[in-house]
């Protein structure tokens, strides 16, 4: 152990190294500079390209400015609602699903029955995955001839195996993407819920137990209010993530059959990567941006309330 | 918590448990079919994959892998019978489907690329965030809530729309279709779930540590490194292979940039393809081995996933 200095330390600290103030912005600037060059410089770049008729697969053409036309053609688009529609439906559902698949799940591995740190891990394998693909080999699950899907739904309801197609059929093709979004993503409302359950101090329920209380009213009463913040946190972020899917579901059905499962994100990736409409495809990003944005904003605010237990 | 003992009022019964038990043990074996049905058809011939009905039971094969990493031409049987005795086992098999083997196919420049990128970007994030999150969880910053905000929420914007001027700026600047571009885009968009986590990580460290350092005669630039973060290893650790995993998996960015020399493995699986179709032995294969670094990293993170998921708030 070194001796105490008789130097006051600010004073030492000012003769040797920088101060923190210096420090403080010398620890924060690269990254800034990161983020402002990747995210924010092409963000400006596209709301400037929002207000032109600039196609990236003609750059020599003189660049007009054509006012909000691209964002009035957007909101009065039959293509865009339709997308906004099955992006609507599947968020809608996926959410749904997962939260009462995902919270009934926590709540059982609440009850930590032998075992239960093993099976919770493996339960979570499946959002690791890439989800482009778990699209792929999902695509393959679900042929109506030879894939895993049907036989099983075959099985155990006898109708027969080839007699449906997933993908292919107008009715089913919106339900294939929210099925693989579920397996997909109810381990991570599961994880989040199952926080907010071990969140709940025992002598809650130990209290309640004296006051005789059932235990169908201690779930209405303890245990799903306290939870509640962190069903919440879930719930928003996979909405986020649900409104700007495109990997998973681009190379499970490519949007199809028709455009029945062409999401937002999809339609704006063959307006700009496919028709090369980078002025409508930027205006479309920007409605997109501030979409997420206002959610993301009260995302960050639950998360804080979270936060605070 | 303790164990079943005595104050068993809030805990559940055996009855309970073991009911518990066995729906979530249900729940993971049926999540878990998709995954090991990948893996086996991996092992399958061509043949048996697209069976009908679906082959639960089957010769094993090396024909998925074989396929993955060779391309193969057809040729004449009098072609075939003149060439000498087969060289090892993929040869082998190959030949008895009329073909030979042409050459290497892409998988593993791909799989390569994927390391490359993925290693590099979580690098870069990582050393950038830990500097940033400890600036934010000891400075006192200006607006130090909402630079937080902006920097959370460069990571909740849609990928496409991101994707449009990246792409026109990378083609102006020669970045498009190379490594060093995809690091720098994955660089900003990991170093926001870094800058969050880490500073969580960072907080939990008792300030006590460094301003005993400092009263030792350290400086704090001296403080962090020396104090500040071996203590934050494991924080830095869990940071990265979250860094690791988003870059190893994401695909939106890696298909709309890349096409050649600079493609990685997601954009790379979906596009293997045999006579006839998806050679679905080979997809198998491919995927197995691109998913099996994901299990390991899993099993390894499983007590940070939360915090991971969470852009460290919720810490358990």
């Amino acid at each position: 152990m070194r001796v105490a200095r008789a130097t006051p330390p600010a004073f030492s600290n000012k003769v040797r190294g920088l101060s923190d103030r210096t420090i403080a912005w010398l620890f924060i600037t690269p990254t800034i500079v990161l983020l402002l060059a990747i995210n924010i410089f092409p963000l400006i770049w596209t709301i400037y390209l929002s207000f032109t008729n600039y196609a990236s697969n003609r750059p020599n053409r003189p660049v007009l400015n054509v006012g909000i036309k691209w964002y009035q053609e957007i909101l009065n688009s039959p293509e865009v609602w339709a997308a906004m529609q099955s992006t609507a439906h599947f968020v809608f559902w996926t959410i749904l699903l997962q939260t009462f698949i995902g919270f009934g799940l926590a709540y059982l591995i609440d009850r930590k029955f032998k075992g239960h740190a093993l099976w919770t891990t493996i339960i979570l394998i499946p959002m690791m995955l890439s989800p482009a693909v778990v699209g792929n080999f999902w695509k393959f699950l679900y042929q109506p001839q030879i894939g895993l899907f049907n036989h099983v739904v075959a099985f155990f309801t006898g109708i027969d195996a080839s007699s449906f197609e997933m993908l292919g059929s107008v009715r089913l093709a919106p339900w294939a993407i929210v099925i693989v979004d579920t397996w997909m993503w109810t381990p991570y409302v599961m994880l989040i819920c199952l926080a907010g359950l071990r969140s709940i101090p025992a002598y809650i329920y130990e209290a309640a137990e004296v006051d005789r209380a059932s235990k169908l009213r201690q779930f209405w009463s303890i245990t799903l209010p306290m939870a509640l913040p962190f069903i919440m946190l879930a719930v928003l972020f996979r909405g986020i993530e649900n409104f700007k899917m495109f990997d998973m579901v681009m190379l499970l059905t490519g949007g199809g059959p028709g455009s029945t499962t062409e999401l937002a994100s999809i339609t704006l990736k063959r307006q700009a990567f496919e028709a090369y409409r980078t002025g409508y495809s930027s205006a479309f990003a920007i409605i997109l941006f501030v979409a997420v944005f206002g959610l993301a904003n009260i995302y960050v605010r639950t998360l804080n309330k979270v936060k605070q237990r | 918590m303790s164990t079943s003992t005595a104050h068993s009022v809030v805990e559940p019964s055996r009855v309970a448990k073991r009911t518990a038990g066995f729906f979530v043990i249900l729940y993971a074996l049926i999540s878990m079919a998709p995954l090991l049905w990948i893996f086996a058809t991996a092992w399958k011939t061509p043949p048996d994959s697209i069976s009908y009905p679906p082959k639960i039971v089957f010769s094993p094969s090396l024909e998925g892998y074989c396929n993955l990493f060779t391309t193969r031409t057809r040729q004449t049987t009098d072609y075939i019978n003149a060439l000498g005795p087969p060289q090892g086992t993929c040869d082998e098999v190959t030949r008895k489907r009329e073909m030979v083997i042409a050459g290497k196919s892409n998988y593993v420049p791909r799989f390569i690329n994927s390391l490359i990128i993925a290693f590099g970007s979580t690098f870069l994030a990582v050393t950038l965030g830990v500097f940033s999150a400890y600036a934010f969880s000891r400075f006192k910053i200006p607006l130090a809530d909402d630079i937080l905000f902006f920097i959370l929420s460069t990571r909740m914007m849609p990928p496409i729309a991101v994707a449009i001027p990246i792409y026109l700026m990378y083609r102006q600047l020669g970045l498009s279709d190379t490594a060093l571009g995809m690091i720098l885009l994955y660089t900003a968009v990991n170093v926001s779930l870094s800058v969050w986590l880490l500073k969580g990580f960072i907080d939990e460290i008792p300030k006590e540590y460094e301003e005993a350092a400092m009263i030792d005669g350290y400086t704090r630039l001296h403080a962090f490194f020396k104090v500040v973060l071996p203590q934050a290893s494991t924080g830095i650790a869990a940071t990265a292979i979250f860094c690791l995993i988003f870059a190893w998996n994401e695909y939106a960015f890696a298909v709309l940039l890349t096409s050649g020399t600079a493609q990685t493995a997601p954009p790379f699986i979906p596009t293997i393809i045999g006579e006839g179709g998806m050679d679905w032995p080979a997809v198998g294969a491919g995927t197995t081995l691109f998913l099996i670094p994901i299990l390991v990293f899993t099993v390894l993170l499983r007590k940070h996933l939360l915090r991971g998921i969470t852009f460290g708030a919720v810490r358990k």
